[in-house]
């Protein structure tokens, strides 16, 4: 089977889904493009949108539509030529019309099951549970007259586990997208050794295709992604938790986001970050990495206390971000959750005083929207940190204590095995979390 | 044409020319529409002539309003601008992208049929209703619709991508595209001395840098990038055309107004392509009318506005007019001539890529713009007029090369 015949049809469980729409966007448009080359004229291509909730179908395919006709407008260019030969299709206006047609005539939303049967190609993107997958992909492979591939977005179980469980005979792998997919350059691979011959050559096509850059990482819970987030998270908290004998635990969150944003130059706090994959999401990741790792403890109280109290943060359905550890308007994080208090504290409130305290930032610590536009980062980076190190500020301090435990995290994914290198760690930090420079780096030590 | 009766231009206005680039702009926020710029443009210029009892005639240049705006019949919108302007005769006209144009050369044979002492001029356009990419459908329209299908999906900036790869064919890349970036550059460094450029507040360190960058056929063009081209804007811009009784009429003294010398106005064959993709052939037939009109030849001239719509098309016309031999638009840009204190200053304000493009309103803006300089009213845009040059040079161009409005101006006092 090649690639254009595995992707004839595809089927994506938990379409509906923050991840599960992002990769049926992808697929959709990928398979629309296949279908107007000349070559392919005529043959028919599937996309099964499946997903429980039958009340979300409708609204998925608004969003499909609306993000189509964003990249119609933006390849216009390329459009012209593949509708070259309808002569009735004259101004873009009609072309990306008629390319939006397209692509939405490829997908059949669905709450049954039974669609993914005829399947070649089968994404998982359903909740982060184990058993709630493996049921999905007995059913189908039971039922299926194509045994098809499965490409499962898990962030964290062990695909060898589901394999076994759900005796699928190897033809599983992970496809780990990033938050939003179709902005995320990265896909983390998660090959295992019993994948059937030619099953990891054409996901790296796909990821090609899909414009997306691969990074292998070995079958171990959490993989490298949130391997690194994590672990960056579970110290966070500490860091946090122990500076509270200086100051109340909200306005220590606050210090500690601040640091790990604006002193770290990265794209957002960790707390921030947090928020943005959601309280109650990183719990259960932690919760599902927990049992695979015999010398850590990948747990935290604060988040539990936090999510009994729904504090959870996420986004909703416009992409927009929900209240979490921290309070957002227009985006910007403008208060902090005092778990005494059960209620939000204005930054405003204290602000003034936590950032006297931690000391100011100086100049060679750039906000992150400029040091990304840099051409050499690590060199913006190593000039930051070795301003930092002179600094004698409680700021600074944080902020070399984070940086070497984040390197520290990421030699322990490549002394594990979870990474095949330090570079690869890197490249995860750059393109899934957005980060200016790779935590494993000699600049931080 | 030359006139034959003295005939002036007075009392020019400028809207800012709104769009990407302006601080102020936000493509999400509700914006004003063509009556905001239409009334401040109309009623800018009638503050200065004493009010609407004095005009006697209303015409407004216009290409698109009817798509851009789902809005026809704009001659109709004068009493809007003015409740004096009721019952007088006001009609639009059309050129594409010469519209503007088109309602100077409109306004200039009404005062020479004696209809009128006072025309009052107006262009304008509002281009921001609509992405750009559908904008580009529409602008199309200045083309021969049965060519679009063929067409770039940006198609004018497709026509004169063309026209720069035949150039660099004939030519030679190297140098036409450090020239090409040449004249963005003092497209933007001319805006940033006019506070109603659409570039005004432009603050990009290395413009030459900016401009040479490789194209990139796959998002846009294969020969022109984005610096190479003329803004997406909204604006308006008025100017009154008068006798010298219109002029007396208004009180205004003769110093304060710019003479109208000789007109050119030619068009081809929309259904036809350029000969020679290197020449601008109707541009060239429109500035010999109206030089030989005028008794002149380019040295005389002090300024010229030209119609960049794209760098390309601003080195072609130097060569179509004679001011660079053919193949040595470059060398001439280069040595900077064209810069505000070369040879001949060529727009002075930033022309279309620097201070806009509301495609309507551009041949009125030009007039204003060279009004402003033989008046001494160009503020930090001011340039020299030598007493021996006293002379100016408008070009309005509509489609590729295919209407053409050329006007000579010249200094009263």
């Amino acid at each position: 089977m090649d690639y254009n015949e595995r992707i004839s049809n595809v089927s994506v469980l938990g379409a509906a889904g923050k991840m599960g729409s992002g990769i049926l966007l992808l697929m959709a448009i990928e398979m629309a493009d296949q279908g107007l080359k000349p070559e392919n004229k005529g043959k028919p291509y599937v996309l099964n949108a499946i997903d429980v909730t039958s009340g979300a179908l409708p609204g998925l395919m608004k969003y499909i539509r609306t993000q189509v006709l964003k990249a119609a407008e933006k390849k216009v260019v390329v459009l012209r030529k593949l509708y070259a030969h309808r002569a009735d299709l004259v101004d873009n206006g009609e072309i990306i019309e008629e390319y939006i047609n397209d692509v939405m005539s490829i997908i059949r939303p669905g709450t049954r099951l039974e669609a993914a049967f005829e399947s070649n190609l089968v994404f998982e993107a359903v909740s982060e549970n184990a058993a709630l997958k493996v049921k999905l992909f007995t059913q189908i492979d039971t039922n299926s007259i194509v045994k098809p591939w499965y490409f499962t977005n898990t962030s964290s179980v062990p695909i060898s586990g589901l394999n076994e469980k759900a005796g699928i005979g190897g033809r599983i792998l992970g496809f780990h997208f990033y938050n939003p997919p179709a902005i995320q350059k990265l896909v983390e691979l998660i090959t295992i050794k019993e994948n059937p011959d030619g099953m990891k050559e054409f996901a790296h096509e796909l990821a090609k295709s899909l414009k997306k850059i691969i990074v292998p990482s070995n079958d171990i819970a959490g993989f490298v992604g949130n391997g690194h987030f994590m672990r960056d998270a579970l110290y966070s908290i500490e860091q946090a938790e122990k500076l509270s004998s200086e100051m109340p635990l909200h306005e220590a969150v606050y210090a500690i986001n601040k640091v790990s944003q604006d002193f770290l130059m990265r794209p957002m706090g960790i707390f921030q970050l947090i928020d943005y994959v959601g309280v109650d999401v990183v719990r259960f990741i932690m919760n599902v990495m927990d049992p695979y790792m015999s010398n850590e403890n990948l747990h935290s109280d604060m988040l539990d206390k936090l999510f009994d109290l729904e504090i959870k943060g996420g986004q909703y359905a416009d992409g927009s971000q929900k209240d979490g550890i921290l309070k957002y308007e227009k985006g910007r994080p403008v208060a902090v959750y005092s778990l005494d208090k059960k209620d939000y504290v204005p930054f405003a409130d204290f602000a003034s005083k936590t950032d006297a305290w931690l000391g100011e930032l100086p100049k060679e610590v750039m906000p992150w929207k400029n040091i990304i536009r840099m051409a050499d980062k690590d060199a913006v980076a190593m000039e930051a940190f070795a301003r930092l190190k002179v600094l004698n500020s409680k700021g600074a301090e944080l902020a070399l204590a984070h940086a070497r435990r984040s390197r520290e995290i990421g030699l322990q994914l490549v002394n594990t095995g979870v990474a095949a290198s330090a570079q690869d760690v890197n490249t995860v930090l750059a393109t899934g979390f957005f980060h200016a420079y790779g935590p494993v780096n000699e600049f931080v030590n | 044409m030359k006139p034959r009766r003295k005939i002036y231009m007075v009392a020019g206005y400028n809207t800012i020319s709104m769009g990407t680039g302006r601080k102020e702009f936000n493509p999400k926020k509700e914006r004003a529409g063509l009556e905001e710029y239409l009334k401040e443009a109309g009623q800018g210029t009638l503050q200065q002539i004493g009010g609407a009892k004095n005009v006697d005639e209303g015409v407004v240049g216009n290409f698109m309003a009817a798509r851009f705006n789902n809005q026809g019949h704009l001659g109709a919108f004068m009493a809007m601008i003015d409740q004096g302007l009721r019952y007088k005769p006001s009609l639009r006209v059309e050129g594409a992208c010469a519209s503007g144009g088109l309602a100077l050369v409109s306004g200039i044979k009404s005062v020479l049929s004696e209809s009128a002492d006072t025309v009052l001029a107006i262009g304008v356009e509002v281009q921001n209703t609509v992405k750009a990419i559908y904008g580009a459908d529409i602008l199309a329209t200045a083309g021969w619709n049965k060519r679009r299908k063929d067409g770039h999906a940006y198609f004018f900036p497709g026509q004169f991508s063309d026209r720069a790869g035949a150039y660099f064919q004939k030519y030679g890349r190297e140098k036409t595209r450090l020239a090409m970036a040449r004249w963005y550059r003092n497209a933007i460094e001319n805006a940033r001395l006019c506070t109603t450029a659409q570039e005004y507040a432009n603050v990009t360190d290395d413009l030459d840098e900016a401009g040479i960058a490789e194209p990139n056929p796959k998002a846009f063009t294969d020969f022109l990038n984005y610096t190479d081209c003329s803004k997406v804007s909204d604006g308006a811009s008025a100017i009154a055309i008068v006798s010298e009784e219109g002029l007396k009429k208004a009180g205004i003294p003769l110093k304060d107004a710019v003479e109208v010398v000789a007109v050119g106005h030619a068009t081809d064959d929309i259904t036809s392509n350029p000969e020679d993709p290197t020449v601008m052939s109707t541009i060239r037939e429109a500035v010999k009318i109206a030089l030989n009109d005028a008794g002149i030849t380019v040295d005389q001239l002090a300024t010229i506005e030209t119609h960049d719509c794209f760098s390309i098309a601003g080195l072609i016309t130097l060569e179509s007019i004679g001011l660079a031999e053919p193949g040595k638009g470059a060398d001439f840009i280069l040595e900077g001539n064209t810069s505000r204190t070369g040879k001949i200053p060529i727009n002075t304000t930033g022309g279309l890529i620097g201070w806009g493009h509301p495609t309507g309103a551009t041949g009125v803006h030009q007039a204003v713009t060279v009004w402003e300089q033989l008046t001494g009213r160009a503020g930090d845009a001011q340039i020299n007029i030598p007493a021996d040059k006293p002379y100016a040079l408008s070009i309005n161009m509509g489609g590729d090369d295919r209407t053409v409005v050329a006007i000579v101006y010249k200094k009263t006092m």
